[in-house]
């Protein structure tokens, strides 16, 4: 596995592939990737796409991270949410991103929507699955607003309203109720969050904050945790022990530094010559 | 052959085409399905890989949109080499993806279209990536309740109108016994003038015995 060549810099790593299947083999328990259990979504509304994402990342039963972020920057007229594996999701959207900017330095245009969900699909189908990324793609360009779900297996579906994520069942059915196409701006962003926090509420994958991306042909706002639904309370009253109230019997100080002296000795000048 | 992976999404579909003089009449159902969870209930399964060729697609969605993807690039360098091509020419490519990759993909796919040299053909490319032309193909999941009906109802020179009813029809059966299968029917008519499209709402479906 080792090897002399100087490793390239990111990109995808399967140097863990023959230890796994040999653990996988002994039957021992194999190390989680961090998945980010989630609720993401996207709609289209009168002037764009509005995506929103819950800020829960999880590894096991573990919060891994409260306040994540899960809207990941593809282009000036594109936005990316993530479900699935968290370090999948991230690299993924990095790279896509980055073949993006080259593709609209060279051809100097603004790239098209189809052009990522293309980019990302070819990529995710080619390995089968194994990257674990789930994402739903929105952005403006030229041809309008577009709304994409790629699965980790490579299909698409382009629709006017998705959710993804295990918290995705809880949204869609705030989305199937009350959806409705060419809803106004303050409309579209609460249907969203109310979404989201219908993920947040009643999925255990997903939690903690709203974060909100609103894209138009004019303007990108990203709004980092619009909303706030579990702020931590104060407390009516300080539970910590007043210092004294254990009665100190007695003290005493050591030191545990040893003391050393330290002698110069005279050395003998270097040849230089 | 492959089975679907883990939390691949499925095409538990219903698809069908029919063969008229003067065209073809393609038909699917729309739904996607995650395990037991509908990934999109108004899905397109009738994709375009030329002007007037279609494929109907069942199994893997994401092979069954990479196979259609490919094709679709190859009949667009080759309409330009050669000018259009005629359905055998998209079918034998759809054949030759899906036989020489049998092990890595779930693809069923009908291919269907118009061209001037045969007018309206019909080809089926199962699962191990066979290729048989047919005056009427099913395929899907949705299809095992419906070889008799189609079998009984089929007729050769059936009219335009006919072929709409007979597809709408058995669509509607295979959609209302096959679990994954449901949502709208969505149709196309492929002629010589180029492509029309119907749809048909899930709440105006035909109905048959529902007991």
């Amino acid at each position: 596995m080792t090897s002399r060549l100087p490793q390239a810099k990111g990109g995808f790593n399967f140097d863990n592939h023959v230890r796994n299947s040999a653990m996988d083999g002994k039957g021992l328990v194999l190390p989680k990737a961090t998945k980010t259990g989630t609720t993401i979504v996207g709609l289209i509304y009168k002037d764009g796409i509005v995506l929103g994402a819950d800020t829960r990342a999880t590894a096991g039963p573990i919060v891994a991270d409260k306040n994540c972020e899960k809207i990941h920057y593809l282009a000036p007229n594109m936005y990316c949410c993530g479900a699935g594996t968290a370090a999948d999701t991230e690299m993924t959207t990095a790279l896509i991103s980055s073949q993006l900017e080259l593709h609209r330095l060279s051809t100097g245009r603004q790239a098209r929507v189809v052009t990522a969900m293309t980019l990302l699909k070819q990529m995710l189908f080619k390995y089968q699955g194994q990257i674990g990324a789930a994402l739903i793609l929105g952005g403006v360009d030229v041809n309008g607003p577009h709304l994409y779900t790629i699965y980790p297996h490579g299909s698409t579906d382009k629709l006017p309203y998705v959710t993804m994520g295990s918290g995705s069942l809880a949204a869609m059915s705030v989305f199937e109720s009350r959806f409705v196409a060419d809803m106004e701006r303050e409309e579209a962003i609460t249907l969203v969050k109310d979404a989201i926090e219908a993920g947040i509420f009643n999925d255990l994958g997903s939690g903690s904050n709203v974060d909100v991306v609103v894209i138009t042909s004019e303007n990108v706002e990203v709004l980092r945790n619009y909303a706030r639904p579990n702020e931590r309370g104060v407390k009516e009253a300080s539970y910590k022990y007043r210092p004294g109230t254990t009665r100190v019997l007695k003290s005493s100080i050591r030191d545990l530094v040893t003391k050393e002296t330290i002698q110069p000795t005279s050395l003998e000048a270097m040849d230089t010559s | 052959m492959s089975g679907l992976k883990p939390g691949e999404v499925n095409l538990g579909t219903s698809i069908m085409a029919v063969q008229f003089n003067g065209g073809v009449i393609i038909g699917a159902d729309s739904r996607t399905t995650t395990g037991s969870y509908i990934a999109n209930r108004v899905t397109d399964k009738l994709t375009e890989v030329h002007d007037t060729i279609y494929c109907c697609r069942s199994g893997s969605a994401a092979d069954t949109q990479a196979v259609a993807d490919i094709v679709h690039y190859y009949l667009q360098m080759y309409s330009v080499q050669n000018g259009r091509p005629t359905v055998k020419v998209a079918a034998t490519l759809f054949q030759e993806l899906c036989y020489q990759n049998k092990d890595n993909l779930s693809a069923g796919i009908i291919v269907a279209g118009w061209d001037k040299e045969t007018g309206g053909t019909v080809w089926n490319i199962p699962l191990g990536g066979s290729l048989h032309r047919q005056p009427f193909a099913i395929g899907g999941s949705g299809s095992t309740y419906i070889y008799g009906y189609c079998d009984a109802t089929y007729r050769d020179g059936m009219t335009q109108e006919q072929c709409i009813e007979f597809v709408k029809n058995s669509l509607a059966l295979a959609m209302s016994r096959d679990g994954s299968s449901g949502g709208v029917i969505r149709m196309a008519i492929i002629t010589e003038e180029g492509v029309k499209r119907i749809f048909i709402p899930g709440n105006e479906l035909p109905v048959h015995w529902e007991g």
